[in-house]
């Protein structure tokens, strides 16, 4: 009925979209819109890297991502500038840095659109191992790691002071934002994948009233994003970034109707 | 069971130091199981600094910190909880230890907040969300409890109510706390130990030796140390108007 590829990609992107719902929940919470899209930048880095040295793209991704997340924290501690402006430098220094590079790999044909937007052609029979493994392992850490980064979530001292260690969570965390940017790379493409993180949990917020609810709803809208989005990729002959995001959008236009009727519900 | 085995924290000589200036140093006191030990001063004094030394939060300090327990329960000042997060009073009580339904009803039972649980967070009032920040340090059932001003915003009766139940709960759990309060009426009469601070311990001991102290009436005027009787006695320091020490 369907070709394999896109067969591929459905298996990819539910994949993704489970993974990306809860952790989109964090980052909506803990207000690190901006720190995604900075590991999503420097991964172009790192799938150059991957080409010059015949590394995997997620493995090579993973690893740069987690370096400049490194780098950040470092520079947080050594200098006074504030948060947004160390993420703004890093992001597009690491994005330049990674366009110079392609520019001397000549010998390589690259396919910069795919790279930017997500290539449904592109997921091999490997990417969904590396997927759904890495996916997998993304979710049970975070499940490990839950009740010290809530905590820390809601009140830093709160949770240092009964003893939770929100410091290590918090590394912790850093190290699955550069995990999910690079097993999602290829499917959404890195100038997207913040907003495959942010859109179905800021839709989940909005239908929802505990956590618990809105990590369910964020998983939900993500996969229901995915589905819309690669049918009509494959319909309207789209980029599948572009399309996925487009389709979480429409859900999260759908969710502030809820918020509507809910506010004519209370008056 | 040993004098030494009671003690759940204890400070030696500890102090915090923030853009080069020290919020308090040179504070040195113990917390016991059963006890109460009460810290007094007037703002910026350095209380909640040394609460949060206390508990760890604070890492870079001088001198030291020995913490014999992991069960603690805390009550900070300030805590703001943001709109982004879908938060109900439940699950606010569930934040750092999984505990089970009746310990969370009982606890929001006893400061009063039963009928709250399944509210928001966001849309309590400030006393309201005082009492469930109480319930839930208590639900825990901590062997230290550190409460930061914990009655704050609460109406008059509620406070009394509240102070009550914490002397209470020092008693059932056999827990220690160590509690920062305005109130010097229940520091004097609930208290096992005071500690006054101003940038650094200005007076210490049971509340009886604590009123008779100089310092106190001069850090907190003459109508608070009526609370009981006066006794002049000599000290050997004096504090410019920012609160640093000049020796005599």
């Amino acid at each position: 009925m369907f070709d394999d590829f896109f067969i591929r990609a459905l298996i990819a992107g539910l994949g993704i979209a489970l993974v990306t719902g809860p952790l989109g929940c964090f980052v909506v919470w803990r207000r690190l819109s901006y720190f995604g899209d900075t590991l999503a930048h420097s991964a172009l880095l790192g799938v150059t890297l991957a080409y010059s040295f015949e590394l995997n793209i997620a493995l090579s991704v993973f690893i740069i991502s987690s370096l400049i997340a490194l780098i950040l924290i470092q520079l947080q501690k050594k200098t006074n500038l504030p948060g947004d402006a160390l993420l703004g430098l890093l992001a597009h220094s690491s994005l330049a840095v990674g366009l110079v590079v392609i520019g001397f790999l000549t010998f390589i044909r690259f396919d910069i659109m795919g790279l930017l937007f997500g290539d449904i052609l592109a997921v091999t029979t490997d990417d969904l191992l590396i997927i759904w493994t890495g996916g997998a392992l993304i979710l049970l850490v975070l499940k490990l790691i839950w009740k010290p980064l809530f905590a820390s979530t809601v009140n830093y001292e709160l949770a240092e002071a009964e003893g939770l260690n929100p410091d290590r969570a918090k590394a912790i965390f850093t190290i699955l934002m550069a995990a999910v940017i690079a097993i999602s790379i290829k499917m959404v493409g890195l100038l997207l994948i913040t907003g495959m993180l942010i859109i179905p949990a800021a839709m989940a917020r909005n239908l929802s009233d505990s956590p618990q609810k809105m990590v369910l709803f964020s998983i939900i809208g993500g996969l229901l994003s995915v589905l819309l989005g690669l049918f009509s990729s494959l319909e309207f002959n789209t980029s599948s970034g572009p399309s996925i995001i487009m389709a979480a959008l429409a859900l999260f236009i759908l969710s502030l109707l809820n918020i509507k009727q809910s506010i004519k519900l209370k008056n | 069971m040993s004098l030494e085995n009671s003690t759940l924290v204890k400070l030696n000589n500890a102090g915090f130091k923030q853009n080069n200036k020290w919020l308090v140093e040179g504070v040195s006191l113990t917390v016991e199981k059963g006890k109460i030990v009460t810290l007094i001063g007037p703002n910026g004094s350095g209380k909640s600094t040394t609460a949060k030394i206390a508990l760890g939060i604070y890492k870079n300090i001088e001198g030291s910190v020995e913490k014999y327990t992991n069960k603690v329960g805390y009550v900070p000042q300030k805590i703001s909880i943001d709109w982004t997060l879908p938060l109900r009073v439940h699950d606010f009580m569930l934040l750092t230890e999984n505990i089970r339904d009746e310990a969370i009803d009982e606890a929001l039972n006893l400061t009063g907040v039963i009928h709250l649980k399944n509210k928001n967070l966001g849309n309590l009032s400030g006393g309201e969300f005082q009492r469930v920040l109480i319930a839930r340090a208590i639900s825990k059932k901590p062997e230290l409890l550190v409460l930061d001003e914990p009655v704050q915003g609460v109406d008059y009766t509620g406070e009394i109510a509240l102070y009550e139940l914490i002397k209470r709960i020092s008693d059932t759990l056999n827990c220690g706390i160590l509690l920062i309060s305005h109130d010097l009426h229940t520091v004097m009469t609930a208290t096992y130990h005071v500690v006054c601070l101003n940038g650094h311990v200005c007076c210490s001991g049971t509340p009886m030796d604590v009123a008779k102290n100089n310092e106190y009436k001069t850090l907190f005027g003459e109508q608070a140390s009526q609370i009981l009787s006066v006794y002049e006695h000599k000290h050997d320091h004096v504090h410019s108007d920012k609160g640093e020490i000049k020796k005599n």
